[in-house]
Order: structure tokens, then sequence, then C-alpha cells
């Protein structure tokens, strides 16, 4: 009896080896790259599944010294902090008047928010750079800030929709029943409770938009404006030399946020992931 | 109750200024729209008028710092005049019907696993997240170097296993080998969102539908396809429509691994339509490219809307 569950444990585990060599082998062969020396980098019979001779710290030296690259990084840090911030504070209260209030406009206006929700910025890219270059914003950061928003609003206000209509109603009745305003109900027991709500929110729009990429692409391109993805991607390949090394170093340091704050909230970014579709 | 607890917070006197404010805005009819508001504005300004604005282009010459003309349908025409054109339009549906169909058998297979009583569960739903989080620009590169064509780990590893003949395939530079790497990648990508998703539908089914069928004598097979499958069916229809329209319109792969090439071979409508409305600056014929997206966004919040958000706001 004992010895059956037991087999088929191990063969699911088994099943699943490949499904974790797909996810993870491309970080562990860039991780490698960006650690190698040059000269068994580009050894065409060297194996390159491992590091054989001493690992360097060369590439990451070169790429922060000789490179932009910490300029694409504060860049994309300041672009993402402050598009977060608004698009969170818009898309709470937004999120707040569409699942509670009843108001003249409520049904149109939430179904809106879901299409543009559905709006992939690859269909506007074009017609925002012009509204980009009419605002004076051509070519700089403060474009990223203030385009950003168009789909991060969205999927906030749609991701805490969610979490409000989880609250009991009758936590804020008695609250104003107790003499509180609406707007303080909602800022003392509402948003309180909702916390892990906006906590999903605050990190999926903070990922969303450090790995934004078309609109930083095209709004931006001057070397001291552009992000980090963008940064890595166009100022790092120049003519037909490759320096492999250095881009493996670039994209893996430009994960580093990301990776540190998937490491903490691993179960928010799961619940986050399955609210979106389900709810 | 109630009543009394209201007469408690009637104010003495006068209300000021900004009692009254306050006391206004609490109405639902005022509040709501005040609420709404920045996130109406943000979405008229940022996205319906562009929207329109890429309508207006599409059916103009415009080109980047010239006076623009209505030209009417004509580009939208003139396109299926194009190899390119016709290419692309190709490539998007050989790209999003494989890759989607990748997804959703190899998300469906992953969910079922994760489902299961694992040792390191968490560090393993973790891994399996992790390509789905990583900058998709910043993750491609490091699949371009694994698909480069002197030093591919891929083929590297294919020839040590004996899969391949040395030198291997030039995964980026030759046409059908090119479409099977952006799939890849894409697949890559985007499993991690079918199977978290898939394995939160798993996980609302209720363990006595199992035992019921058990009871009835259903092997593993047929409980999967009997009683698994048509309860996964809507959280796969949401799955399926959402990846579709977002694996369509990608844009950051494509351009990264291949930049539409080698030719015209794996371009999209995001990144064929950035080639022509950005890099040679015909803003109107590159509007129109990407407007064919529109079709298939209208279909899924149609097809969304209709069938699987039954709820009103």
């Amino acid at each position: 009896m004992s010895k059956r569950p037991r087999l088929r444990k191990a063969t699911q585990h088994l099943l699943l080896v490949p499904f974790l060599v797909f996810a993870l082998f491309p970080f562990y062969h860039m991780t490698l790259t960006s650690l190698k020396q040059d000269r068994e980098l580009y050894d065409r019979h060297a194996v390159p599944l491992i590091i054989r001779e001493a690992p360097t710290l060369e590439h990451y030296g070169k790429l922060l010294w000789e490179t932009e690259f910490l300029t694409w990084t504060k860049n994309s840090l300041l672009v993402t902090v402050l598009a977060t911030s608004v698009s969170v504070v818009i898309g709470t209260v937004a999120a707040y008047a569409l699942a509670r209030l009843r108001f003249f406009g409520v049904g149109p206006f939430g179904t809106g928010i879901f299409v543009t929700y559905l709006v992939p910025t690859t269909l506007l890219f074009l017609p925002l750079a012009q509204v980009v270059n009419w605002l004076g914003l051509g070519d700089s950061k403060w474009a990223l800030v203030l385009t950003y928003p168009t789909f991060l609003v969205p999927f906030c206000t749609w991701l805490l929709m969610g979490y409000f209509r989880t609250v009991p109603k009758e936590v804020e009745e008695c609250a104003m029943v107790d003499g509180a305003t609406r707007i303080q109900a909602l800022w003392r027991i509402v948003l309180p409770i909702a916390i892990p709500g906006l906590v999903c929110a605050v990190l999926f729009a903070f990922t969303l938009s450090w790995n934004e990429f078309i609109y930083a692409l095209t709004f931006t391109s001057s070397s001291d404006q552009i992000t980090a993805s963008v940064g890595v991607t166009s100022e790092l390949i120049r003519g037909d030399i490759y320096f492999w090394g250095e881009l493996m170093a670039g994209a893996i340091l430009g994960s580093v946020p990301i990776v540190i704050l998937y490491v903490f909230f691993l179960d928010y970014y799961v619940s986050g992931l399955t609210a979106g579709a389900i709810k | 109750m109630a009543v009394r607890a209201n007469e408690i917070t009637v104010p003495r006197g006068r209300p000021g200024a900004a009692a009254r404010v306050r006391q206004w805005l609490d109405g639902e009819s005022v509040l709501g729209p005040v609420f709404v508001t920045p996130a109406l504005l943000l979405l008229l300004l940022l996205v319906a008028y562009p929207f329109v604005m890429a309508v207006y282009f599409a059916m103009s010459n415009a080109f980047i710092g010239r006076p623009s003309h209505w030209v009417g349908l004509r580009n939208f025409i003139a396109l299926w005049d194009s190899d390119i054109f016709r290419q692309t339009f190709q490539n998007a549906f050989v790209f999003t019907g494989i890759s989607v169909a990748f997804k959703v058998v190899l998300g469906i297979t992953l969910a079922l696993l994760l489902n299961e009583q694992l040792w390191f569960k968490r560090m393993i739903r973790g891994a399996v997240l992790l390509p789905w989080v990583i900058p998709t620009a910043l993750s491609t590169l490091g699949w371009w170097w694994m698909f480069n064509s002197l030093y591919s780990v891929v083929n590297w590893t294919g020839i040590a296993m004996g899969l391949m003949d040395p030198p291997g395939p030039n995964w980026l530079g030759q046409k059908y080998y090119a479409m099977a790497a952006v799939i890849t990648v894409n697949v890559w990508r985007g499993l991690p969102f079918f199977a978290i998703t898939i394995l939160a539908g798993l996980v609302s089914i209720p363990r006595e539908l199992y035992e019921a069928a058990e009871a009835d004598g259903a092997g593993a097979n047929a409980r999967f396809w009997h009683v698994t499958l048509p309860l996964l069916k809507p959280v796969l229809a949401v799955v399926v429509l959402f990846s579709t329209i977002f694996t369509f319109s990608d844009f950051n792969i494509v351009y990264v691994l291949t930049r539409g090439g080698p030719i015209t071979s794996t371009h999209l409508f995001a990144t064929l339509s950035r080639v022509v409305g950005i890099d040679t600056g015909r803003i109107g014929e590159g509007a129109a490219i990407s407007l064919y997206l529109f079709p298939l966004l209208v279909f899924v919040v149609w097809a969304q809307l209709r069938f699987v958000r039954k709820q009103v706001y």
C-alpha cells in the first residue's frame, strides 16, 4: 500500500523536471554567460553548460562603469515608482466607486475599464507618440510617466474592484452609522481590509511598468532618458559585434528589482494572477 | 439602534462649510462621479482620443512632419497588395494559433502536476512562474544568445545528445526555425499565466465530484475528460481569450529576437507597424497595420462580455 503512492509521487516530480528546466534554463545560462571570461565564452569547443575557468565579474564592472546602465536603471525606477503610485491611487478610488456606489454611468464606465484593460499597447503607440510630441515630451522619460497609467489604471481598477467586492458592505455601513462619512469609512475601514489587494495592485503595476517596452522604445531615445530594458537591448548592441557578457549581465541586473519583489511577495503574484482571470 | 446613532451625529447649530461639503460628497450620486473622474479623464485623453487619431491616421497619407490628406480606406486596401503585409498577416495567425495551442496543452499538464501534493511546493511554483515576471525584452535577450548562430547552447546540447547533426539549425536565420524560435519564447513566457490560472480552476473543483466518479468506476483518464475538463471550461475560455489578444499583439519577443526577419518571415502586426510607422515615418500606413489588430480585439471583448462576465457592474 505505501509503495504505490510513493512511486506515484516520485513520477509526478519526475514529470515536473522538464517544465522546471524549460522555465529556469534561460536564467541559468544567462548567469553563466555573464560570469564567464571572454576566452571561455567564445571558445566553440568549450562546454557551454558550466564554467570551467575562474568566473569573473569583469562584464558587470564594464556594464556599470563603462555604460550608462546606472542612469537607465534610475530612469526605470523613477518612471515605475511615479506611474505606479499615480495609477494605484486613481485606480483605488475608481474601483471603490465602481464596486460600491450607485451613480449615473457606473455600468458603462465599468465596461469601459474592462475594455481598455484589453486594448494592447501596440495598438496605440503610434498616435500616442504624436500626443507625446505635441505635449513637448518627445524623447523624455516624463512621456512614460504620463502614458504608463493608460494600461496601469484599468488594470489596478479591475483588480481592486474584485477586492472591494469581497469586503462585506456591513463593515462600512457600521462605521457610517457610527457617524463616519463615506470617505472616512473608506480610509479607516475599507482600505485597511483591502491591503492585500492594494499590495497586489502595487506589485503588478510595478512589474508591468518595469517590463514595459514598446512605449519606452518609441517615446524615448537619448541615452539619458531611456529605461533599463531599452538601454540594454539597444545601446549595448552596436554594429556587428555583440558583447554577450555585458548583454547578459545587463539583462540580469535589469531584472533584479523585480526578482527581489518577487521573492518576498510570491503569494501575492500568484493570487493576483488568478484573480485577474477568474474574478 | 441605527436611528439613535444617527441622532447623535446630527451636528448642533449651523453646520460649517467644510461639514456641508463633506455631507454633499457623501451622496453616492456625487461621490461616485468624483471618484471616477481622474480615471475617466485619463482614459478619454490618452486612450480614446489616440484611438480616434489612429483611425484618422489610418485613413490619411500621414507622413512624419508633413500635412496629411484624407485617403479613406486606401491604406487598408493597399496593404493587401504588399507581400510583406500578407506574410505578416499569415505570421500573426500561425504565431498566435500555435503558441496558444501549446500554452493550453502544456498549461493544463503543468497545472495538473502542480495540483498534486508536492515537495517544495512553494519553490516549484515560484520557479514555474519566474519567466512571467522577468522583463520580456531582457529575458528574450537570453534566448537570443541561446539561439546564436555560432554559440547556440541549444544546438550544442542537441548535438551532444545525438538529436541534431552538427552544426545544427541556424535558428534565427532560417524561415521556419525562426518562427519556431519566437513561438518557443512566447510559450515559455506565457505558460506560467496558463498554469497558475488553470491551477486555481482545478483547486476550486469539489473533491466530492472525483470521489463520486471514482465510486462509479471512472479511471484517472475518465475523471479527467468527464469531470476536470468540463469544469475547467470557463477558466480555460477566459485564459484563452486573454492570451489570444496579447499573443496576437505581441511585440517584444519578435522585436528583440528576429526584428521580423529573416526577410519578413516572423513579422507581426506590431513589429511591422513600428517599422513602417516610426522607422520609415509612414504613420498612416503604420496605423492601418496596427488597426488590423482591432477586429480581433472587438471579438475578444464581445466574447468576454457575452459569455464570461455575465454579472453586471
